[in-house]
């Protein structure tokens, strides 16, 4: 079977983000891009369904030129192919427009399986994935922390505030994975070697069939209009702990009638 | 103009909190508000959902709402949607939310906002705030479209009730074709883990810099002397070393209590979210550059599995046992 796995490109979560003051997009340059962290179990959850069950990962991604570096590394944890959605009118786009690329570019490849992270590490919409289950007619299954395909049906255990829920459906089916499902394995060496010979195909909206007018900014259901710093919290204390600091948050905690 | 549409949660035969918040809050937005309640208890819940400002309810009482994931709920919001015109559809922002807005917005091409903290009206069109980096900007978004879908935080809304009778009701039907889709066999309760994280009046989180699962021991006890209930990282519940149902943030809990004491948390975005409207904040981590100490009202530079069992043997020592 052919599982997709969707990757994102995203700044460093581990940096400070910023906006482009004039149109409010992220700005890329100059920020070091990683796979999203929620990204690469969403790769090892793929390969291991392959692996069970044969076949192949296709890694798509919808994004500028260096997004194929996410592409690649997906490539050398063990997809055997990539697709690379990079078209300047697909600046801007919202969940929805985002939701009709990757929709057109499952259809396309023939997947029968398309995972991917329960939600970006930069956006958080999280909604991209049910999205694009809905645009293909297909069931979703959402926030796995375990995941199995066997024979045609595909089992997971979804997180709940309680504990679990055991959902199960006929493929084809969309399942998104949580940071709990799986630690990703590192691209071997060999794998790094072996990913840049592999296929890296490259579409356009065109090629997919979707009209311009319904991706990029100016489709967007929505603008944007302010972006400002949060109010600021009253100025904290910041102490070393010199080891009296067990006394001081005993005090602030007394101040503050907890104790 | 048409109504505010809310998508309401039953759990337990009661709406959820966050339901009421929003039916609370839809009363500000406009004239009328109208719910969809697909839950086989749905009846159960109208008396409190007209008591916060619902006039009108769209029942759906099928079994099939309750087992099956999404889609039988995408089918009927989406029919509704388009029959109602509603100026504004607010969806609760929790796991089931996310997916039927999401579906939604797939089959009727409307666009979706996401971790909405404040909604507005603006004229005909809303303005809806979040925030991201870490909670250090706050976004407002107009909305162009005509049915908007704004996904909605837990706590970011009062629930005030207005002692309104219960709202008129008309029945939704599951059409016989509708793809059912992914299905529920079983749901598994883990082993109670404390009491009432969303409610407690202290909060005492650990994170990445507790180091192992055992030294959440500590925090349990800490939290036990404050009387309150132990919170975590996404790192930590990922990790594995607590169970899910102490995630505090974006994916987890949102939590406002008194006090909020993060211990070796860093304060990933994904946690912010989460604690940020704690009235007070106690952070202890080793990074004097962690963002949780620009939130922090009381920030400790140290290494929190020695602070926080020298912070046990004082609170003890003020007799705190």
């Amino acid at each position: 079977m052919k599982v997709a796995v969707f990757v994102k490109q995203i700044p460093d979560p581990t940096g400070v983000g910023r906006l482009d003051p004039a149109t409010y997009l992220l700005v890329r340059d100059g920020a070091e891009l990683v796979m999203d962290p929620g990204d690469a179990n969403g790769v090892e959850a793929a390969l291991r369904v392959v692996e069970a069950n044969g076949g192949e990962v296709v890694a798509m991604t919808m994004g500028g030129e260096r997004a194929a570096e996410v592409l690649r590394k997906a490539m050398a944890m063990g997809a055997g192919s990539a697709l690379h959605i990079a078209d300047d009118r697909l600046r801007g786009s919202d969940a929805l427009a985002t939701a009709r690329v990757l929709a057109a570019a499952v259809k396309r490849s023939g997947c029968e399986l398309v995972v991917a992270g329960t939600e970006s590490t930069d956006g958080y919409t999280g909604t991209v994935p049910a999205a694009v289950a809905e645009l293909l007619g297909w069931p979703s299954l959402t926030f796995a922390k375990a995941l199995e395909v066997e024979s045609g049906t595909v089992r997971i255990h979804r997180q709940t505030p309680a504990g679990h829920d055991v959902v199960e459906s006929p493929l084809p089916a969309v399942v998104t994975v949580t940071g709990a499902i799986n630690e990703p394995r590192y691209p071997s060496l060999r794998g790094i070697m072996a990913a840049k010979s592999r296929p890296l195909e490259l579409l356009t909206v065109d090629d997919l069939g979707i009209p311009p007018g319904e991706v990029g900014l100016a489709a967007a259901g929505q603008e944007v209009i302010s972006a400002a710093p949060a109010p600021e919290r009253a100025a904290g204390e910041l102490i070393e702990d010199d080891g009296s600091a067990a006394r001081r948050i005993a005090d602030y905690l007394a101040e503050l009638k907890v104790i | 103009m048409g109504p505010i549409l809310v998508v309401a949660e039953v759990a337990g035969g009661s709406p959820t909190p966050l339901t009421l918040e929003l039916v609370s809050h839809a009363r500000t937005l406009g004239d009328q508000v109208a719910v969809v309640v697909l839950d086989p208890d749905a009846d159960s819940v109208l008396p409190a959902l007209g008591a916060h400002g619902a006039s009108q309810a769209y029942v759906g009482r099928e079994m099939a709402f309750r087992e099956h994931l999404g889609q039988p709920a995408a089918h009927v919001v989406s029919a509704l949607v388009d029959r109602l015109h509603p100026s504004l559809v607010l969806f609760p922002g929790t796991q089931e939310g996310r997916d039927l807005a999401a579906r939604v917005s797939a089959r009727l091409q409307l666009p979706v906002l996401a971790n909405a903290l404040d909604v507005t009206s603006e004229g005909e069109a809303f303005l809806v705030r979040t925030a991201i980096f870490g909670a250090t900007l706050d976004v407002v978004t107009r909305t162009k479209a005509r049915s908007p879908l704004v996904l909605v935080r837990p706590k970011s809304f009062t629930a005030r009730a207005t002692g309104a009778s219960p709202p008129k009701t008309e029945e939704l039907l599951l059409p016989a074709d509708a793809p059912l889709g992914a299905r529920r066999l079983e749901s598994v309760v883990a082993p109670s883990a404390g009491p009432g994280l969303e409610e407690a009046k202290v909060v005492v989180s650990g994170g990445r810099g507790m180091q192992e699962a055992a030294n959440f021991e500590v925090l349990e006890h800490l939290a036990r002397q404050l009387g309150g209930a132990v919170g975590a990282s996404r790192a930590v519940v990922d990790a594995g070393w607590v169970p899910y149902a102490l995630q505090v943030g974006q994916t987890g809990k949102t939590v406002k209590p008194d006090v909020y004491i993060a211990c070796g948390i860093s304060g990933a975005m994904q946690h912010l979210v989460g604690m940020k409207g704690s009235s007070h904040i106690v952070a202890i981590n080793k990074d004097p550059d962690a963002p949780i100490f620009k939130l922090s009202d009381l920030g400790v530079v140290g290494d929190a599995l020695k602070v926080v069992p020298a912070l046990i043997e004082e609170l003890r020592a003020r007799g705190r046992t």
